[in-house]
């Protein structure tokens, strides 16, 4: 993975030669990221300007509470969304930036910084959710209007499949673990569900629950059987080689599935809003962007609160445009982004960011799998899942 | 040997046994008892986050680990006895299954799941593992002096690399439309998806572990080849002994104390079964115990590992792998009684 990432760094910073002339850096600075599209625009930018060392990695969520505890830490910043930075700020690994976004940051906008109490713990560099794609030619000529619910996306499923036209008529990131856990979250949150009682038991064992799983299990049948191991990836190139007409995806792959270079569907894909559950849309909002360590020298920091603003200026913001909902200055939402913008000012909501959760996503990650390859009834499914929350929250002191 | 010189040489092994693997044992028991959480305490915090329309901001009352003076999160560590076993083996359910005589509801628990994967699979690859081996030697033993080299390099080259890179590379050629499958799929002229249904996962999970180890046992064999007695071999053929007897009274005897060598390295390996479920993605469809271990280990979104429960769950696979090992470690207890010996 590292010898991987150390390549990937040098092949990007080769081609990032645009952000050169703006900035400069001496001091050494290594960071850890998320891997796709617009972390590599980042990083590459971060590298144009010197003494950089990257690592792109997917999951790099596994490696930085324990990178960050070391001290001096092993990375110098991190990528950070809702999700993981709930163990960064609790264990107290980040810097505040502060003192650094008065310095350094007058060209951030406004809404960029992530405030805990009042302090700044992260920039956010663009937003993130769960869209619809779909491939126009294909939905014209079948004469399918475009699904706006769940159900009616089911049924469009179902019309493609019967003309043939595709080998799956829709992708979906199930990959067993993390990945099948999170369509269980976004669809419950979409029927409107709460996953805690007020005393945080769990509280997925109910009808909303058991309309998740059989919307699930009709999904199966529309997708590649070999559905247990597909992830965001997986699906992106699915949709870039033309085997499948739809799929709700992450936002942050918009700009890939019409990329000329990557895709032979390119100019086909249309974005259009997320999917609604039967209470609202079953997508979830997220913001994605840095945060520095906190065991590491000032003059670290420092060179590294300049970088994240190196990596997100106007120029390069408008030069990628496609390949993020930039949160900085210089965006102009595109064709791209509507599928995005469609959902954010729709009803989704953020992916919660507490403990509880985390362990529920845990639980559901292990849980759900059973159900998919038909071992287990949906029933027995959520009463499994929810024990195994329970005894997992009770292991780490959370119930 | 004298006895200083005996614990002369012996003194430094033992001494980084003891420091790197008695010790750590000891230390996985002992959290195997214990559960090591983290204070909390509830406290209002103001959280703004950007949405894509504008900051959001929202007061809520969150679950906060307390922090140390150093900066370190509070923990405190309690003495639970065999709970970290009961939540892996989960006995109720397991009274429960029993009692309806149902087999797939015994399966539905993880850890028997996981328990029934690796012990067919210890079991299953074993005598393959040494008969492939065995097979591998006496071929090469009996080609020519020429290409032997040549032909003990390509056998020895499975072994020679990296568990997990050879189990992707082989889930690559299988794989959605990989060389393989579409290979199969022109050929049989069907839709074949191997990584749809827990049974091709697991062939080809048995079908890798062989091909991955039996070149071990193949270059313990084909040494253990060079040692046979010539004039045995000579006198029995000069009895008129066909091939076959020559084999089975001869041959295979003398490489006997090997075969339990083997074994016994194959039962542990065995039984310690992981690469390939990561490399085959198998998760979703067949678990190891070392896998189960793995997956309590992982951090969760709270960035907090399951410890007791993995400890636990790592003691249970070392009593299996003990009781496996009983058998074999018997028989060469009882054979260094009569004087002989192990290789």
């Amino acid at each position: 993975m590292r010898m991987k990432s150390i390549l990937l760094s040098g092949v990007l910073a080769a081609t990032a030669n645009f952000a050169a002339a703006h900035c400069h850096n001496d001091v050494p600075v290594k960071t850890i990221s998320n891997a796709f599209p617009a972390y590599e625009i980042m990083t590459a930018a971060m590298q144009a300007c010197g003494n950089v060392e990257s690592e792109l990695d997917k999951d790099h969520r596994l490696k930085i509470v324990d990178a960050f505890s070391a001290n001096p830490s092993l990375y110098t910043m991190t990528s950070l969304t809702n999700s993981t930075s709930v163990p960064m700020i609790d264990a107290d690994l980040l810097r505040p930036l502060d003192d650094l976004v008065a310095a350094h940051g007058g060209g951030l906008n406004k809404n960029q910084f992530i405030r805990i109490d009042g302090k700044i713990m992260a920039i956010a560099a663009f937003a993130n959710t769960q869209h619809l794609m779909y491939r126009e030619d294909i939905l014209n000529d079948l004469g399918i209007a475009v699904p706006a619910t769940w159900d009616e996306y089911i049924a469009a499923g179902e019309q493609i499949q019967a003309a043939g036209v595709v080998d799956y008529p829709i992708g979906h990131y199930t990959k067993d673990g993390w990945n099948l856990a999170f369509v269980f979250v976004n669809h419950y949150l979409g029927e409107g569900g709460e996953f805690f009682n007020a005393d945080w038991t769990p509280s997925i064992n109910n009808e909303k629950g058991l309309a998740v799983l059989e919307r699930m299990a009709k999904l199966a049948t529309l997708m590649d059987p070999e559905y247990l191991v597909s992830d965001t990836t997986f699906v992106t190139k699915q949709m870039q080689q033309g085997k499948i007409a739809m799929a709700n995806l992450w936002a942050s792959r918009a700009g890939a599935v019409n990329d000329p270079d990557e895709s032979s569907v390119s100019g086909k894909v249309v974005m259009a809003a997320g999917l609604r559950g039967s209470e609202r849309i079953a997508s979830t909002i997220w913001w994605d962007g840095w945060a520095v360590a906190k065991n590491i020298s000032d003059e670290e920091a420092e060179a590294a609160f300049k970088l994240i603003v190196a990596s997100m200026t106007e120029e390069i913001v408008m030069e990628n445009n496609d390949d993020a909902i930039w949160l900085a200055p210089g965006f102009v939402p595109g064709d791209a982004a509507k599928g995005a913008f469609a959902t954010a000012a729709g009803d989704a909501p953020p992916y919660p960011m507490n403990k509880y959760i985390g362990s529920m996503h845990g639980a559901l990650g292990s849980g759900l799998a059973a159900f998919m390859t038909g071992d287990k009834d949906a029933a027995t499914t959520l009463a499994d899942i929810e024990a195994a929350y329970v005894s997992d929250a009770k292991e780490k002191g959370l119930l | 040997m004298k006895r200083k010189t005996f614990l002369l040489f012996v003194g430094p092994s033992v001494f980084m046994m003891v420091l790197f693997i008695a010790a750590p044992l000891l230390s996985v028991l002992w959290q195997s008892f214990h559960v090591t959480q983290p204070v909390y305490e509830r406290v209002e915090v103001e959280t703004c986050t950007p949405g894509l329309l504008g900051s959001v901001c929202e007061t809520s009352l969150k679950t906060r680990p307390i922090l140390d003076e150093s900066g370190k999160i509070l923990t405190e560590t309690a003495f639970v006895g065999f709970q970290s076993y009961r939540n892996v083996l989960e006995p109720e359910k397991l009274r429960a299954a029993l009692k309806a005589g149902s087999w797939h509801e015994i399966m539905n628990i993880r850890f028997w799941s996981a328990l029934r994967f690796t012990l067919v699979f210890t079991v299953l690859t074993l005598p393959l593992v040494l008969g492939t081996g065995f097979l591998i030697a006496l071929a090469v033993n009996n080609t020519l002096q020429r290409i032997k080299g040549p032909v003990i390099f390509v056998s020895l080259l499975p072994f020679i690399i990296t568990p997990v890179i050879g189990a992707l590379s082989i889930r690559w050629l299988f794989i959605g439309d990989g060389i393989l499958t579409a290979g199969l799929e022109w050929w049989l002229q069907k839709d074949i998806a191997m990584f749809a249904q827990a049974w091709t996962i697991e062939l080809m999970i048995y079908i890798y572990r062989v091909w991955h180890v039996a070149p071990f046992a193949f270059v313990v064999f084909y040494a253990g080849l060079q040692t046979v007695n010539k004039d045995a071999v000579e006198a029995a053929i000069i009895d008129g002994a066909t091939r076959w007897q020559r084999l089975r009274y001869v041959i295979v005897p003398h490489l006997m104390p090997l075969v339990i060598f083997l074994t016994l390295i194959h039962l542990m390996d065995a039984y310690r079964v992981f690469e390939e479920i990561v490399g085959f993605s198998a998760s979703a469809h067949v678990i190891s115990l070392q896998w189960l271990t793995y997956e309590f280990l992982l951090q969760d979104g709270t960035g907090a590992r399951a410890i007791s429960r993995a400890s636990a769950s790592a003691i249970l696979t070392m009593i299996g792998i003990a009781v496996l090992l009983g058998p074999p470690l018997r028989r060469v207890w009882r054979e260094q009684g009569r004087g002989g010996t192990l290789v």
